[in-house]
């Protein structure tokens, strides 16, 4: 049997959707079973939500005050004190799992698997490498330990209406004082996330201005969509870099992904290659972006953009 | 000595069409173009920066591969660090051997800072900057964005999901570095002249007592599956009526 601990990715209130994949991931290895450890200061409601999760037989509710903020620092000696009953430590691809399951790997002497994008057995895993260009099978010695990061958008979310049992536990951890959390600066927005949004509408430096990003905005709002940006964009300053598509930003799988003014460089392509289906827009009918795109039109985004916005009233 | 530690690694540039092996064995590398690690170079970057704000003395940069990462050092040089460090290792050297050699590295360098890249672009792994922190027992600050040292202890803004996160952190500390830190500077001829005369050391994991063990087997390499290139349309209104007839709309 494969007994896997999940580190679960929250804001303190609701489980983050990453945590769901992870399960999702877990539960295509061989006779699993999936342990989620939930570390907060108060576990509660976050808890919950991933006893809910189907596929999940136990929440590990991990409570300390140093928990209120989730530190890779503070919080790697307490998955440790957890992993040693585990054959598999599982964390979320994002930048909380990409913090902090290298320093659990690390201090259980392990090997890690990064990007998990499909599971072949216990010990085989398949991911990408070099911006996605090509993807390696990766194998460790039957018993060892596998530590791993699941890439998120390979996973579809497990699905909900499971009740899995929760335990209160404490570790004998010892935790560091010399990592502090100062602030956190987070866009504020009622718009879609752009990791879990089902339509994503993404500027490229084409656009030429933050103004002319702005009107994306307006746009996504009629389609109920994220919004994005390519790595030019964000360079340029027309958009925040948490809005980055590509392979060192984030790494989306939406149903809709429209790229409007992106030439699709490789490195942006990386970010967008499970979208569902590619819409691009772009006044370069050469662009390497239409190589991928199920979709396109060649013309004026300035033009192109307001003249959707009328046909979707 | 305040002395800064940047760990690069030399790898295919970020420019280089990928092509996989025929034989499914690997990665084709002969022949291309190899460069620093783009996010090592802003390693290199924020160091220098920060010897030339005085707060730092010295800049030693590291490398760990086969004989050829020592053109790469001379490019480190040329941009500014002060000395290079080669730790020579042939095949495949696991984050988690790199940060144990970077470990040995630091006990015999004492910096107060160490600065790599968040990820190679070769492997993409993401790991090295975080296990080295695990090992050293010494504070972590991932994909920083900005980096202020005040006396004992660094302020560090990361770029996280959800926007800028800030931590203090004591130091000596490890700073792996994202793309909007700063911009790398070119390498101007002289430099490169005068990098000529630096010194540049070698080093054995045998001398350093490190055995380079791989634990994962990397057993096939495959192209990643191909997207079906798809249709045009003519105008927005073609555009809309293709979604909605797809259900997207």
């Amino acid at each position: 049997m494969s007994t896997i601990l999940i580190v679960a990715e929250h804001d303190g209130a609701h489980l983050n959707p990453s945590t769901a994949k992870c399960v999702t991931c877990a539960a295509a290895i061989p006779d699993a079973e999936i342990t989620v450890a939930v570390c907060a200061a108060e576990a509660g409601s976050v808890a919950t939500e991933a006893a809910a999760l189907n596929g999940v037989t136990r929440v590990l509710a991990v409570e300390h005050p140093a928990n209120a903020h989730l530190l890779a620092a503070t919080l790697a000696p307490q998955i440790v004190a957890l992993a040693g009953n585990f054959t598999h430590v599982l964390g979320p691809s994002t930048t909380f799992g990409k913090d902090l399951i290298p320093r659990v790997a690390a201090l259980l002497d392990t090997a890690q698997i990064s990007d998990i994008m499909a599971v072949e057995s216990a010990t085989r895993f398949r991911r990408p490498i070099y911006a996605a260009n090509a993807i390696v099978t990766v194998e460790v010695d039957a018993g060892a330990k596998v530590v791993g990061t699941v890439r998120t958008a390979s996973f579809q979310p497990a699905s909900t209406g499971g009740s899995a049992s929760i335990e209160k536990i404490t570790t004998n951890a010892q935790i560091p004082s010399h990592t502090r959390f100062v602030s956190v600066s987070a866009a504020k927005s009622d718009r879609p996330d752009l990791q879990t949004a089902s339509r994503v509408i993404s500027g490229g430096r084409a656009l030429g201005s933050a103004e002319a990003f702005q009107t994306l905005y307006s746009f996504a709002d009629k389609l109920g969509a994220a919004v994005g940006a390519s790595r030019a964009a964000v360079d340029a300053g027309y958009a925040p870099n948490e809005l980055q598509v590509g392979q060192t930003g984030k790494i989306i799988a939406p149903e809709l992904y429209i790229a409007i003014g992106i030439s699709g460089a490789i490195q942006h392509l990386t970010g967008i290659k499970d979208a569902r289906t590619i819409v691009a827009i772009n006044k370069d009918s050469e662009a390497p972006i239409f190589e991928v795109a199920d979709v396109g039109l060649v013309g004026d985004l300035f033009q192109i953009i307001p003249e959707l916005e009328r046909l979707l009233g | 000595m305040k002395r800064i530690l940047v760990g690069i690694k030399r790898v295919v540039d970020y420019n280089v069409r990928i092509r996989v092996r025929p034989d499914a064995s690997g990665v084709i590398t002969e022949g291309v173009k190899m460069s620093v690690n783009p996010f090592d170079e802003i390693a290199l970057e924020e160091a220098l920066r920060i010897r030339e704000r005085g707060a730092a003395e010295e800049v030693v940069v590291a490398s760990i591969g086969p004989v050829e990462c020592q053109q790469q050092l001379r490019t480190c040089l040329a941009m500014g660090a002060d000395r290079a460090l080669h730790v020579q290792a042939d095949g495949t050297v696991e984050p988690l051997v790199a940060a144990r050699i970077l470990l040995k590295l630091t006990e015999r360098e004492q910096p107060f800072l160490v600065i790599v890249g968040k990820q190679a672009i070769d492997d993409d792994n993401s790991q090295t900057g975080q296990m080295l922190a695990a090992l050293w027992q010494r504070p972590q600050a991932t994909f920083a964005s900005k980096v202020e040292l005040e006396g004992e202890k660094a302020r560090v803004t990361r770029e996280v999901d959800a926007g800028l996160e800030t931590l203090e952190v004591d130091l000596p500390a490890v700073i792996t570095t994202d793309l909007r830190l700063n911009e790398p500077r070119y390498v101007k001829l002289p430099d490169i002249m005068k990098a000529k005369k630096k010194p540049l050391e070698t080093l054995t994991l045998a001398a350093l007592g490190i055995e380079q063990r791989q634990r994962l087997k990397l057993t096939r390499f495959e192209p990643p599956p191909q997207r079906q290139k798809g249709i045009k349309v003519k105008d927005a209104a073609e555009l809309v009526a293709t979604l909605k007839s797809k259900g997207l709309l």
